[in-house]
């Protein structure tokens, strides 16, 4: 019984340091900042604890899938003039199905060619169906299109991180969020310019030069009427920033060849400097070989006209061609500052996102908050933690020490198992914290209530504490699971605090299935040992 | 030292004047529920733009709004948050005036109404650095351009003034919760020609944002639904746990006090036009598995007595079996109530929703395991036998533990 005990004293000693290094791991040393920097080493504070900013973005893959099928379109459309198919007209007739395709007025004399055509070449990728009047549709085959909606967030999530590295955010999480719904969440600790940090991560940065077809008009209802009122169907409007061009001010429509000549990651290098003659910041850009190749045939071939640089839909640079350019160009319109220039290069080298990212949900902690709300968290917790012991100690005597200690050991416990673990202790684990201290509580009060039951029925102190323990105990585990049912519901429902909640009260309250139930029984037996036979103990 | 020695409360006998209580509660936060203030919902779950804001002095709320209607918001909702001597405010957009295509705009605009604007004297501080409202880069720069103590562009200026701008944020964040009250202030924080620059080249706006949250619609909606799952799950999750571990009648009991608990609580919500947020709903969650806690030790007893004494007429042993926890019951629901009072009164006002929800549940989810589950066991042994199916409530499985 003595050997017994002292393994088992042994054995909670060790699990205590064991968990003592947990949370403190070896600190620096042994002033207050030292062992304060020595804790949040070892324990990882939330967003709402530290600042910082949370969002949500929704990855619009639809957008990837339309851009896949207008760069096929293009391709039939190249593939038809080389095979002397003329007349056949390319469109995609509903805005709501990126994935579809339609070609309406093949002569009838190159139905064969056509058929033939398409299924060699797109029949990987679609599936082709003929219809009535020589037309057919094509539809991008699901496997085909989910890869291509998985690459397009794969891609962004890819991009979005190397901005936000070149932002110099400490430890920034970026990572698909809500399974198969293509979203994407991203937690930027101790972040606070917030509008920087957002042009930099929703900017798409797809830049590309189209030939400049018409314009400039002073706004969109001037455009379509000197269209005739509609667009053709190969071309598209497009507004300029102010500074666009020498002659535009206020942002101008131009009608632009909807076709780029290139286009989105044909972009080699850039980077932000001063222009020459007006010395205001602008942007120089390097392309690639292939894409210098396109641009130099198209520019010595349209000497004298009209080209637009255009980012993310909107006209950047509105120039003559002078003479061929090969893999160069400038954006200064929108009267940058410095940092926009830099930022907007940085973009550029970084590369385009396939898709544009939509807003679904932000959340921002500013750090003079979070400060205020660890204090209050903190607070909260010793006191309610000493109300506690306090009445223990009143109500129980001797048996209340008792309590205290297991109750002790099991906040060591807890803290030490979020040290190890690497779980994030947010405000709400703060309270969940808070919540352990007070329900780890009932289970040494149901012992303790037991054993004076028990005494009362006349038995000797040794038996009332071994019926007290092996009575509670059926009681004391259903309890605790009940309670771990509901914070792994709300582990497996809740997000960012509110699961920080469950793992901090899920985890206290298994701490705490040892320390009331084991560790408290070995101090009593501990207690029981130093006693003669039927000397009453103070509980 | 003993607060209820072998108490003999015959509270069955009560049992009219129980139902008649949790009918009043429970009536009462239902009309307020469909007729009165509805649910007040948390922009988690309606959608939204809530931007906290805190100011030097007390907030002129009839400037924030002509400030947010100069810049094109439409009719911001102007609140004062906390106690009144800590000058905040919230401003809200509702779900609609959060533009989908731009949702991140409200909050550009509303910090841009309140930077142009509320300040009488925004005008000639234009041009100016907002010690309240700089980020740490920026007040960094700002220094190493102006260069106060004539370092050049040196490692060491750097170094200097990067301290010197962590010096003021530091007080700025921690002792001062984000709004510096003067510029003397910063005497003693930074060297005196920093000082002398901020005085110059500086102002305080005299706000600061403490957080921003912006829910997406449809983002909330998923939310809701989420949040209607988890408690339909969880209260499925324990009716099941029970099942298996006593007889389906006791998780039956044991869930519908639960559900009395949550409607109460919820109800209280109501009467009280407190907004539920998602926080809120971890607090019902946790309060489920409370209030289930307090009823499994009623049964647990209920159990262990019908198994010692199959003779004694069901009301007397359920009685009994109150009163013998009764100790255990009042104390652990006191002790736990005083810790999340601690929470109520001492952990801010992020958490007094969450906290508020758990004040009234302990309350509530006590009173149920002995006013409302323990009753139903008894009233359905009464049917059964009223309708000649013999008495036995299930003496139930032995526990196999």
């Amino acid at each position: 019984m003595q050997k017994n005990l002292r393994t088992k004293t042994i054995g909670i000693i060790a699990i205590l340091l064991f968990f003592i290094y947990g949370i403190f791991g070896i600190p620096g040393g042994f002033s207050g900042t030292a062992i304060r920097n020595s804790i949040l080493k070892r324990i990882h504070l939330g967003l709402d604890l530290k600042g910082g900013m949370h969002l949500v973005l929704q990855v619009e893959v639809n957008e990837a899938v339309g851009a896949q099928t207008d760069s096929d379109s293009a391709s039939i459309q190249n593939a038809f003039q080389q095979n002397g198919i003329i007349g056949a007209s390319i469109a995609k007739p509903d805005t709501n199905r990126p994935d579809f395709i339609q070609i309406t007025g093949v002569p009838a004399a190159h139905t064969a060619d056509v058929s033939s055509l398409l299924n060699s070449q797109f029949g990987s990728q679609y599936d082709i169906a003929p219809g009535p009047n020589n037309s057919w549709t094509l539809a991008m085959k699901p496997t085909v299109e989910s890869d291509l909606k998985q690459r397009a967030l794969d891609r962004s999530i890819d991009v979005i991180q190397s901005r936000i590295n070149s932002l110099g955010v400490t430890e920034p999480i970026v990572e698909p969020y809500q399974l198969g719904s293509y979203q994407i969440l991203v937690e930027l600790p101790g972040v606070d310019d917030l509008s920087r940090v957002e042009n930099v991560i929703q900017s798409t940065a797809r830049l590309s030069t189209h030939a400049v077809l018409g314009g400039p008009w002073p706004d969109q209802q001037t455009a379509l009427q000197s269209l005739g009122g509609m667009v053709p169907p190969d071309a598209e409007l497009a507004q300029s920033v102010p500074g666009a061009s020498s002659d535009t001010s206020t942002g101008e429509w131009y009608e632009l060849s909807k076709i780029p000549v290139w286009g989105g990651t044909d972009i080699r290098d850039a980077k932000a400097d001063n222009d020459q003659q007006t010395n205001e910041p602008e942007v120089v850009f390097y392309l690639t070989n292939a894409a210098g190749d396109k641009f130099g045939q198209f520019t010595s071939a349209n000497i004298g006209k009209d080209m637009a640089i255009v980012l993310d839909n909107r006209i950047y640079e509105v120039a003559v061609i002078k003479g061929e350019i090969h893999d160069t160009g400038n954006i200064s319109g929108g009267n940058m500052s410095m940092q926009q220039a830099q930022d907007l290069s940085m973009l550029l080298r970084t590369g385009a996102l396939p898709a544009s990212l939509k807003y679904l949900q932000e959340e921002t902690v500013g750090p003079s908050l979070g400060a205020d709300s660890i204090h209050q968290g903190v607070v909260a917790s010793i006191v309610g933690m000493l109300a506690v012991m306090i009445f223990m100690l009143i109500y129980y005597k001797g048996a209340g020490i008792n309590a205290d200690l297991a109750l002790f050991l099991n906040l060591v416990i807890l803290l030490g198992f979020m040290g190890f673990s690497g779980a994030v202790l947010t405000l709400p684990g703060i309270a969940g914290v808070i919540l352990t201290i007070g329900m780890g509580v009932d289970s040494n009060v149901l012992i303790f209530e037991r054993i004076r039951e028990e005494l009362r029925a006349g038995k000797s102190p040794a038996a009332a504490v071994d019926q007290g323990f092996s009575h509670a105990w059926t009681t004391i585990l259903d309890t605790h699971v009940t309670t771990i049912v509901s914070a792994l519901i709300l582990f497996i429902f809740g997000t960012g605090p509110v699961k920080g909640f469950a793992v901090t009260l899920s985890f206290g309250l298994a701490a705490n299935l040892f320390t009331a139930v084991f560790v408290s029984r070995v101090i009593f037996d501990a207690h029981l040992s130093h006693k003669l036979h039927g000397e009453p103990i103070s509980i | 030292m003993e607060l209820f020695h072998n108490p003999r409360i015959d509270w069955l006998g009560k049992k009219w004047y129980f139902l008649a209580f949790s009918l009043i509660f429970s009536i009462s936060g239902l009309i307020s529920l469909f007729f009165w203030h509805h649910l007040p919902l948390d922009v988690d779950f309606r959608g939204g733009t809530v931007v906290r804001v805190k100011f030097a002095e007390k907030p002129n709320v009839d400037h924030i709004r002509s400030a947010a209607n100069k810049a094109g918001l439409k009719d911001p909702r102007i609140t004062a948050f906390g106690p009144a001597d800590h000058h905040e405010v919230l401003i809200t957009l509702s779900g609609e005036a959060t533009n989908q295509a731009a949702i991140d705009q409200g909050r550009a605009t509303i910090i841009r109404a309140l930077t142009q604007n509320y300040s009488p004297e925004a005008a000639q501080n234009q041009g100016k650095l907002d010690l309240d409202n700089a980020t740490s880069e920026a007040l960094t720069n700002w220094l190493e351009q102006q260069d106060p103590e004539h370092l050049g562009a040196t490692v060491a200026a750097e170094t200097k003034y990067q301290a010197q701008a962590d010096a003021v944020l530091h007080l700025r964040d921690g002792e001062d919760s984000g709004v510096i009250p003067s510029l003397v202030d910063l005497r003693g924080v930074v060297d005196p020609a920093v000082l002398s620059a901020f005085q110059q080249g500086s102002y305080l706006s005299g706000f600061s944002v403490r957080s921003v949250e912006i829910v997406g619609a449809e983002v909330g909606t998923q939310l809701q639904h989420q949040a209607e799952l988890a408690t339909l799950y969880s209260l499925g999750g324990m009716l099941v746990y029970l099942w298996f571990r006593f007889e389906f009648i006791y998780g039956v009991a044991a869930v519908v006090a639960c559900f009395h608990d949550t409607l109460i609580t919820v109800g209280a919500f109501s009467l009280r036009n407190m907004e539920v947020s998602l926080t809120v709903i971890a607090a019902i969650l946790t309060l489920i598995g409370y209030s289930m806690n307090d009823t499994i030790v009623v049964f647990d007893r209920i159990r262990e007595n019908l198994r010692l004494s199959r003779r004694e007429p069901l009301p007397d042993l359920v009685n009994r079996s109150i009163n013998q926890t009764l100790s255990r019951t009042v104390l652990t629901s006191g002790l736990t109530f005083l810790t999340v009072l601690s929470l109520y009164k001492l952990g801010g006002q992020v958490l007094h929703p969450f906290s508020f929800a758990l004040v009234v549940g302990i309350l509530i989810g006590t009173y149920s395991s002995i006013a409302v589950a323990a009753p139903m066991l008894v009233a359905w042994q009464e049917w059964r036998a009223g309708r000649g199916r013999g008495a036995a409530l299930p003496a139930a499985k032995k526990a196999k533990v």
